[in-house]
């Protein structure tokens, strides 16, 4: 029974992308192990053609169109209201595609060296997964996604990591599931109270968050109980401790969809079900994720400067990119949010990408030490070359994706947060400061004689490198498709913020002293 | 005297007894004649068809139940409402009789392989079944009693059945003791709830207990019936039998004990507390969430300590227990009722599969480790990996991870306590939900084991089990599995008028 098809085509295309992977997991799980050749094509074959998928439905997709898109719907648990409900906005369709396109390059990238078949099947469960998490408009069918994602990241980490792996899987298990035992309880409790505003009982995140209307107090403890899950996830500072561990451990692929989607899911979370579902509440708690953000770049990147591990300045990196993306999440401005979504994407690919050298690096030198390394620009130009490109994208120098996405937060988020963004700005800086000394650690001086057979980059890790190229490249030069794509459902989003808020988003404009003289941020707010 | 009571006994008139709705039992009761004369018969070299025997006894009861099920036009009402056989008793008593065929399913190979094979075994379990078959329709505290005993004394055996093994007699004699008594103190609360109600008819006793203010003699009765359930469902802090006599009985024996038995504890008490005690819920509430609470995090603290499997799984049901009791702490809220009783039922099922699961996966590789340690599971995926993923099925559906059946049952477990919407209910959500990561903590301590360690012993041969284990495992499987995927099946169960309308007014 499809009921709301609105897409150009009937074909279930983002049923298509979730059960493709599941499918090929199975396959792959099943097949003998007398054809150890088998797998990895299997595998593949159902990534690219997931990817593909969601280049497709990027293509296709309504550009100034708000709402949800490909909708299609179908009754699952009756007896609830509880339905197979997916939808794709200008919010998650950039996920969708990240996830599309990440998987098979980071199967292609590096070898597991053991078990391949449980590895690949393994990482087609976690993109099914992910990909339900951000595709699903039903309150229940995105819980289901969001925890199934633990399983097979548990084991790949378990599994197929480095030496503390164990150790590192389970506290990231822990973390995760203790987040999102809290996002349950406050789950049933907003269906449980929409139910009497709506007048029967439903699951269905539209439809929750168009008619349900919840008193204040009421939504801000909702919202905090789905806030938590998210804030363990992204990861907020001070829940952040589980990341550079499970980061370090995990095995490149493991790292690179850690990084490039996994870490979104809490960011996307906290803009799908934190700010579109509770925006009284969200508006409300603004100060506490501004300040825990900032505190989170400034932290993650000092983090990051002391690491004498490579892999682990790489995952404290991170911790400091995503206190951006919060940051301009919780800012409110329409550039702002778009910078954050945008934002999600690149670093996704450059903070993928440079997981991917880490990878090779360990691959070839077997350590991921910093002061073992040394003078490699030397032995492998084309190699460091490659590596300075992604690198600067992560520092966010011009012309590169990640500027795109942080000058946009730290235009958007000054308008309405400005302390917090002078201070964010310092982070900027940091960032270039770990990474550039990180560089001229590993890429420069002269190599000694463990270095000196440092292979050049392979034919096959270039090819899994361009895609990650042209998009750093290409986003940095020409952000337009993206950003029209993304604004309409951001304006749409703080549109209901200011709905339900007294907010009203100062207009972006030169005449900033204006909006300096009636204050930005105005510190009453809603029916609070 | 006598003759005043000869003279009442003039007016007794036989009752009319729908002997239909009867058959599940009628079919049993034969049944354990039948095998028991069999065994008697029966050479040496053929015992072994009385597994089989008892198989198709416990399925002749289930088709039973099937045709009740689906020609019955609403209850069958017998003995003066006594007995009833609704949708209710129906989808519990098929529940039993399927948790006892997987159980004979497990104990064949088991007992012949421990040596201590005893027809008398199979005699016992029906008994048993018996009894649950009965608890489920039984609406009347005595007919309660009666089941409960029927169900007991064989069970106290059964946990003593390896006669050589110290710890088997240890866990029958403390199971035997600690049951005793609390039948005692249910008795007693029993008999203190016919003073005070004067009646043993459920129905009868609701319509009491609302009739009017609670006196101290009625919340005495209360309390004493609940509590001398709690000793069956082994909620904390009535748990002490479990662990030992857990790990001292035979392992399909513990199998039965940690889901039939429970679940016939969880029937009465269902019983009890939607018909008879609905004036009683400033009572019995505050009683079952303080149990509850507690049920559930001491489960999960003391099991995430064990390093023999049977005993964490022991106190992983005591836990799961917690879960399955919590939505009962509501039950008087207004129009939390049916929400509560369909989630203990939806757990009682989905728990049933994927416990029994577990066990059979542990009876499984125990034949080839013979070791019930945690450590023996290392290197599991390697020699067996089919069985290493049952188990994570299994274990990973205890968690609660969707989309596996113990996901759903929990799902609807929380939601039935937040739909009563009070600061209690969300407490006991908040408590369920730290507790629901303690025992992720534990069940993924062992997929750790089972998925990364090496064979400790470096043994790696393949696991050869036998057709019965085997076609244990792919009905557990599959009801984990389906349940989680389609929920529907379930969802409605228990949501049903005939006995939720009792306590309705």
């Amino acid at each position: 029974m499809l009921a709301t098809e609105t897409g150009p085509i009937a074909f279930p295309i983002l049923s298509a992308l979730i059960f493709i992977p599941i499918i090929g997991a199975v396959i792959v799980a099943l097949l003998p192990k007398s054809r150890p050749e088998y797998p990895k094509l299997v595998a593949l074959m159902a990534s690219v053609a997931t990817a593909a998928m969601s280049i497709w439905l990027m293509a296709s997709f309504e550009t100034s169109e708000a709402g949800f898109q490909f909708v299609s719907k179908h009754t699952w648990i009756e007896a609830w209201g509880i339905s197979w409900h997916l939808g794709v906005d200008g919010i998650s369709l950039f996920l969708v595609v990240l996830t599309g396109i990440l998987f098979p390059l980071a199967i292609l990238a590096v070898d597991p060296h053991h078990d391949e078949k449980p590895y690949l099947a393994w990482l087609l469960m976690l993109q099914a997964g992910v990909m339900g998490s951000f595709l699903s408009l039903d309150l229940f069918v995105f819980f289901v996604f969001f925890e199934i994602v633990l399983v097979p990241m548990y084991f790949l980490i378990a599994g197929w990591g480095y030496e503390k792996r164990v150790y590192a899987a389970t506290k990231f298990f822990l973390y995760t599931m203790f987040g999102s035992a809290f996002m349950l309880v406050g789950l049933i409790a907003t269906v449980a109270i929409a139910s009497r505003d709506i007048g029967y009982t439903t699951f269905d995140l539209v439809v929750i968050a168009e008619q349900a209307n919840f008193a204040a107090s009421t939504g801000r403890w909702l919202f905090f109980a789905f806030a938590i899950a998210f804030a363990v996830k992204v990861p907020i500072f001070p829940l952040h401790t589980w990341l550079p561990d499970a980061h370090t451990q995990a095995p490149t692929a493991g790292s690179v969809v850690l990084a490039g989607v996994m870490l979104k899911l809490g960011t996307y979370g906290l803009l799908r079900f934190g700010v579109y579902l509770f925006p009284e509440a969200s508006y409300w708690s603004r100060n506490l994720w501004l300040t825990l953000a900032v505190i989170g770049i400034i932290y993650g990147a000092i983090a990051a400067t002391m690491q004498t591990d490579l892999k682990r300045l790489v995952a404290y990196s991170s911790v400091a990119h995503l206190g951006f993306i919060v940051l301009g999440i919780f800012a409110f401005t329409t550039q702002s949010m778009s910078g954050s979504t945008i934002q999600m994407v690149n670093h996704g690919v450059s903070t993928g990408a440079l997981f991917l050298f880490v990878g090779w690096i360990y691959e070839r030198r077997k350590t991921r030490q910093i002061s073992d390394l040394r003078g490699l620009q030397k032995v492998a130009p084309i190699f460091a070359a490659a590596f300075m490109l992604v690198m600067l994208s992560s520092v966010g120098v011009p012309g590169l994706n990640g500027f795109v996405g942080e000058f946009l937060i730290l235009t958007g988020s000054f308008l309405t947060a400005r302390w917090w963004t002078v201070v964010a700005a310092l982070g900027v800086i940091l960032a270039a400061v770990y990474l550039l000394w990180a560089y001229q650690r590993v890429f420069h001086g002269e190599p000694d004689e463990d270095n000196k057979k440092f292979p050049e980059l392979k034919i096959k890790e270039g090819l899994v490198l361009l895609p990650f190229l042209g998009l750093i490249v290409f986003m940095g030069i020409y952000p337009k498709p993206v950003l029209d794509r993304v604004q309409p459902s951001i304006d749409a989003l703080i549109g209901r913020v200011e709905d339900h808020t007294d907010y009203v988003q100062p207009k972006p404009t030169i005449e900033l002293v204006d909006h300096s003289q009636e204050p930005a941020n105005p510190e009453e707010e809603g029916d609070g | 005297m006598i003759a005043s009571l000869l003279a009442q006994a003039g007016d007794w008139t036989s009752p009319s007894i729908d002997w239909a709705a009867l058959a599940p039992e009628i079919v049993l009761a034969i049944g354990v004649n039948i095998i028991l004369l069999l065994d008697l018969q029966l050479a040496e070299t053929k015992k072994w068809a009385i597994a089989t025997i008892t198989g198709f006894v416990l399925l002749g009861s289930f088709v039973a139940v099937v045709v009740l099920a689906v020609t019955g036009d609403g209850a069958r009402s017998l003995f003066d409402g006594r007995y009833v056989v609704d949708d209710y008793a129906l989808i519990l008593k098929a529940l039993f009789l399927l948790a006892a065929y997987v159980v004979v399913l497990l104990s064949q190979t088991e007992l012949e392989e421990g040596g201590y094979y005893q027809g008398e075994f199979y005699v016992l379990l029906v008994c048993s079944v018996l009894g649950m078959v009965m608890m489920a329709s039984a609406r009347d505290l005595v007919s309660i009693f009666v089941a409960l005993e029927l169900l007991s004394i064989p069970a106290y055996m059964m946990a003593a059945w390896n006669k050589r093994n110290r710890k088997s007699n240890e866990a029958g004699i403390k199971y035997y003791l600690l049951g005793v008594f609390a039948s005692a103190v249910l008795l007693y609360g029993m008999s203190l709830l016919f003073g005070a109600t004067g009646s043993t008819k459920l129905t009868d006793i609701g319509a009491a207990l609302l009739d009017g203010d609670l006196i101290g003699l009625d919340v005495v009765a209360v309390v004493f019936v609940v509590c001398g359930f709690a000793f069956k469902i082994s909620a904390v802090p009535f748990h002490q039998w479990a662990p030992d006599t857990y790990e001292g009985a035979p392992t399909p024996v513990t199998a039965f004990f940690s889901v039939a038995t429970k679940a016939a504890g969880f029937v009465a008490l269902m019983s009890v507390v939607f018909i008879a005690f609905p004036g009683a819920d400033g009572v019995y509430q505050p009683l079952i969430w303080v149990m509850a609470a507690l049920t559930m995090t001491f489960g999960n603290v003391l099991a995430l300590r064990q390093t023999n499997i049977v005993r964490m799984l022991a106190y992983s049901s005591v836990s799961q227990g917690g879960f399955i009791l919590m939505p009962l702490a509501f039950a008087g809220e207004p129009g939390v009722g049916p929400a509560a009783l369909n989630a203990v039922i939806v757990y009682l099922i989905a728990y049933a599969f994927m416990n029994l699961g577990a066990f059979a996966v542990v009876i499984a590789v125990t034949r080839k480790t013979r070791s019930g340690e945690i450590s023996s599971f290392g290197g599991l995926f390697s020699y067996a990996p089919g069985l290493a993923v049952a188990m994570t099925i299994f274990f990973a559906s205890l968690a609660g991870i969707p989309p596996l059946a113990g996901w759903f049952a929990k799902f609807n477990a929380f939601k039935a306590v937040l739909d009563a919407g009070t600061t209690a209910a969300y407490v006991l959500a908040a408590i369920a939900a730290v507790n629901t990561v303690i025992a992720a903590a534990y069940y993924m301590r062992v997929l750790r084991v089972v998925w990364m360690d090496e064979a400790p012993d470096g043994d790696t041969s393949p696991v050869k089990s036998p057709a019965p284990v085997v076609a244990a495992l792919a009905i557990t499987v599959l009801g984990t599995i389906v349940l989680g995927v389609l929920p529907n099946l379930i969802a409605r169960a228990g949501a049903i008028d005939a006995l939720t309308g009792a306590f309705a007014g």
